[in-house]
């Protein structure tokens, strides 16, 4: 259903279509980005349902015309129920030539392109590696192409302000939102009110924009646009009842945070280093010090973790993010909190790697060194989330699973989740259950080695209590006392009773259920993490087609519910699509003895529902 | 609230076998420390000792407070977090020349121009003990060690001048088997508020024995160091008869003696703990060719870290008003859907 259902093209008539995907696409600085969270707001107050994609590039500020500068926003909006950013795009809107080749290939036969004909030059051509201009060439002519001189346009427009030819020119952004959002009908409301938000101390700027922006949807409205592009109406999805807004994994993950901390009863102590994609979070965190948060940008990555263990000794609850290469360096004092058994979460917004690799775009091939990038026997909860919204939920179960069972708990995002946006039921946190901290208090009795018979949890015992002074440290301790011990018996059973502690918290997690199908068939799809709207989507239109598939997302992936392996042996044939090459499929392989099969990209690019899908009957077709 | 009771020396000792070398200098600050405890004004239960690798980080383990035997250098960081937590805690670091300026260098620069409020007790004995022997960041070029057999090549850095640098507001040294001049040393790093550096000259004896024999033995000593008290003329030697004057061309202190060449005691540099360019100087200043300053070579107060993340916090919180997170989630664009 991402391919618009192409309704007839006779008439005038309103072309009544259920999803369509937009992508706008510039240099990084003609503020593709503000466009599209700007278009995004008007759909979801449309009432649409939605997905975005930002895909932009590692530099700042790229030379102008660029190919590796080119900036892009997706969009995919509809009636039907939106899981993924989409696969191919109905219309591209170009500001230069450089956006046009490096964007083309995912438009659709037939697609349109809106493309600033003034950015067309021969500079910007032969920057973009153009011989001659696609504008005019006849090389378009299978796309319904809406060429427009935007600059000059926008120049006019907004010339009563008396801004330089610089700043004039930069309004070509807006003008070129106002035409789209005449295209399908959105309500420019929104976006002036937040130009005027943007630019209160100079209001000269924001009535230029607000111009430029009333001036090109007067423009789509009275020019004689190519037919059948004149006006897409998108139904309103059919959604859950309830208040909506937007927001992407990284917000949804901050709040999750914090509801997190007062289900936990326990204030946070955030500390981390910046790093590409994972800094939003910091950002959001330290916007929030109404509530019992405390933000730290440490010196580098060790040190961020370090002072959240250190906070977490202290007695409130350390938190510490990064992506891949900060984790790595972040690694020894993990096993620290293992071994010191304190409650710790770090959160993983995963990128494409190794190394620098591409930190914009998104992957998630930190998985191995989840579950096992440490020195020693360091086993600890590893949990995934699948969708900007998930986000929310898996953050306060990491905050639970941390502060319940006294150990580090590591949450998986990436890049996608962290940037992509989606309407959002938003939560009522006075519904969920609280979980509050016990913090010793009683002398009587205490070591620091006292544990929870049930958890297994060892004693939260927070500097400030009377009585209760004691030492923890990397060094093994005694099982009985906390004492220092190198005793072989006693290493033997804190080995054991650390990876019981871990493999225990199966039993206090959900059964893994199945997201969509049935819970025995042919095949089942087994993913995690951000692949779940294009594993849904592909799941749901093979059974639409009465493929026999089933869906099953895993966010526990240490301990794995009880019961998973049970339910993949249900199954005649396992699928697991992940971004990386193959790091799951290898875990269930060797844990489950079964023969799950794989399905990798690792592209830096989200899974295309096409792609899942064709593998899909592949799959059924070789077994048939 | 119990009422207060003095503590003594042994309220700060625990049950734990001390495990240092004989003859290790750590003994003695050990001893120095748990019997001031119960002299400065903190209860047991707010004291907290972190320390990272080394002999010196064994430290925790033997104070009868709440303690935290971390990794390799960053004990800084984590005493970081710990006062982020509870800015009431009173945090005390412990570390040693490789621990705290080799591979925690980093984590020390940030944590002192940060200004926590900690203190830092700076174990130097310019070797590295507890992995046998090897030459530190403070060893002397030319040290013999298992990983430099022919002598180490590399230039030292003194950790008062590092400290400093990094922007330190109290930099101090003493010397381990001296405890009255440690004790009222570390009641000055203990009462000042913000990060404190204490540079301690610790004798290792398996591996770098009599390192400062110099400035500990009466034969030298006298010669050898520089007492540093604030207001009071730098002076030294045998009824300090020496002194260090400031050459006002070469910008550069130089040793001088009272009443010979028309020298006077008004010549002498008068110490002034608030001055850091006199704090710097004192701090590079190296036996045999001068005296090396022990004392508070440093002091100038400033709002500390955590102090001011906590005022930030308020003043944002008086802004916004009461916290209703379920409002928080509800703010923006937001729409219904029946």
């Amino acid at each position: 259903m991402s391919v618009v259902e192409k309704a007839s093209v006779e008439s005038n008539a309103d072309q009544a279509v259920s999803a369509v995907v937009v992508r706008f696409a510039g240099d990084s600085g003609d503020g593709m980005q503000l466009t599209g969270s700007n278009f995004t707001e008007a759909t979801a107050l449309h009432g649409n349902d939605l997905a975005t994609f930002p895909d932009f590039p590692a530099e700042i500020r790229a030379p102008a015309g660029a190919t590796f500068g080119v900036s892009a926003f997706q969009i995919y909006f509809g009636a039907d129920e939106v899981t993924t950013a989409g696969d191919d795009v109905d219309v591209l809107v170009v500001m230069n030539p450089a956006a046009l080749i490096t964007n083309l290939k995912d438009l659709l036969p037939g697609g349109v392109i809106i493309a600033d004909s003034d950015a067309f030059t021969d500079k910007n051509l032969v920057r973009a590696g153009y011989e001659t201009n696609p504008l005019e060439d006849g090389s378009l002519d299978g796309y319904r192409v809406i060429v427009i001189e935007i600059t000059k346009q926008v120049i006019a427009a907004v010339e009563p302000f008396g801004l330089s030819h610089k700043f004039a020119v930069r309004c070509k952004n807006m003008w070129t939102l106002g035409l789209v959002m005449w295209l399908f009908d959105r309500d420019r409301s929104v976006t002036i009110e937040n130009l005027e938000k943007k630019f209160a101390s100079k209001p000269e700027i924001a009535q230029a924009n607000i111009a430029a922006l009333n001036s090109g949807h007067s423009y789509a409205e009275t020019a004689e646009l190519p037919s059948g592009v004149e006006v897409y109406r998108i139904q309103r999805a059919e959604v859950a009842p309830g208040l909506y807004r937007n927001a992407t994994g990284t917000e949804a993950l901050a709040y999750g945070l914090i509801a997190g901390g007062r289900l936990a009863e326990i204030p946070l102590t955030f500390a981390s280093y910046p790093i590409t994609p994972a800094s939003s979070l910091l950002h959001t965190l330290a916007q929030h010090k109404e509530f019992d948060v405390v933000t730290f940008q440490a010196e580098d990555e060790i040190a961020a973790v370090c002072a959240a263990i250190g906070a977490s000794f202290g007695g409130t609850l350390g938190i510490t993010s990064s992506s891949g290469p900060g984790i790595s360096l972040k690694a020894e004092a993990i096993s620290l909190a293992a071994a010191t058994e304190l409650p710790l979460v770090i959160v993983n917004t995963q990128r494409g790697g190794p190394s620098t690799g591409m930190p914009t775009k998104t992957e998630q091939s930190d998985l191995n060194q989840a579950l096992f990038g440490r020195h020693a026997d360091t086993t600890l909860p590893v949990i995934a989330s699948s969708t900007p919204s998930d986000c929310f939920d898996v953050a306060i179960e990491a905050v639970r699973l941390a502060t319940q069972f006294s150990t580090p708990v590591l949450l998986l995002s990436d890049g996608y989740l962290a940037n992509a946006s989606e309407p959002w039921l938003v939560p009522d946190v006075t519904q969920y259950s609280p979980f509050p901290v016990h913090f010793e208090t009683d002398p009587e009795g205490f070591t620091p080695a006292n544990r929870n018979p049930e958890t297994l949890a060892r004693v939260w015992a927070k500097p400030g209590t009377p009585g209760l002074e004691h030492r923890i440290g990397g060094i093994e301790k005694s099982h009985e006392t906390g004492d220092i011990s190198y005793d072989p018996d006693n290493h033997q059973k804190m080995t054991d009773v650390r990876k019981a502690k871990i493999d225990g918290i199966a039993k206090f997690i959900p059964p893994q259920t199945v997201s969509q199908g049935n819970a025995t068939g042919r095949l089942a799809l087994v993913g995690w993490g951000s692949t779940y709207g294009a594993i849904h989507q592909a799941v749901k239109r093979a059974r639409a087609t009465g493929a026999d598939v089933s869906h099953i997302h895993i966010r526990y992936m240490m301990p794995f519910p009880e019961n998973l392996g049970e339910l993949l042996k249900g199954f005649d044939q396992i699928l697991v699509p992940e971004m990386n090459t193959g790091q799951l499929v290898e875990v269930l392989r060797s844990k489950y003895l079964i023969d799950a099969q794989r399905l990798n990209k690792v592209s830096g690019q989200p899974f295309k529902i096409r792609e899942i899908l064709e593998a899909i009957h592949s799959s059924l077709g070789e077994q048939a | 609230m119990n009422a207060p009771q003095k503590l003594t020396l042994k309220d700060f000792s625990t049950d734990q076998e001390v495990r240092w070398c004989p003859g290790c200098g750590d003994y003695a600050i050990l001893k120095t420390i748990q019997k001031l405890m119960p002299e400065i004004d903190t209860p047991k239960e707010n004291t907290v000792f972190v320390s990272g690798i080394g002999c010196s980080s064994r430290f925790p383990y033997y104070m009868e407070t709440y303690g935290f035997h971390t990794i390799h250098g960053r004990a800084p960081s984590i005493a970081t977090g710990v006062k982020l937590a509870n800015p009431e805690l009173d945090v005390w670091v412990v570390t040693g020349d490789g621990d705290g300026l080799s591979i925690g260098g980093n984590h020390m620069l940030h944590v002192l121009r940060r200004n926590v409020d900690l203190q830092i007790l700076l174990f130097n004995n310019e070797i590295y003990g507890l992995t046998k022997g090897q030459y530190s960041p403070t060893s002397k070029v030319g040290t013999r060690s298992p990983s430099t057999p022919d002598g180490s090549l590399d230039m030292p850095l003194r950790p008062c001048t590092f400290a400093l640098g990094a922007g330190a507001r109290f930099v101090a040294r003493t010397i381990d088997t001296e405890a009255k001049h440690m004790t009222p040393v570390l009641k000055r790093a203990h009462a000042h508020k913000g990060a404190s550096f204490v540079e301690i000259y610790q004798n290792c004896p398996v591996y770098n024995d009599g390192i400062f024999d110099y400035i500990k033995e009466k034969k030298t000593a006298a010669q050898s160091r520089l007492l540093l008290e604030h207001g009071q003329p730098l002076v030294f030697g045998t009824d300090n008869s020496q002194g260090l004057r400031l050459n006002a061309k070469s910008l550069q202190l130089e040793v001088v003696t009272i009443g010979e060449d028309g020298v006077t005691l008004d010549d002498i540099v008068v110490h002034d703990e608030t001055n850091r360019m006199l704090a710097t100087m004192l701090a590079g200043l190296s036996a045999p060719d001068f005296p090396e300053a022990v004392g508070v070579l440093f002091c100038q107060p400033e709002t500390s870290y955590e102090s001011s993340v906590y005022e930030q916090i308020k003043t944002v919180r008086e802004k916004k008003g009461i916290a209703d997170f379920n409002a928080v989630l509800r703010q923006g664009h937001t729409w219904t859907v029946g």
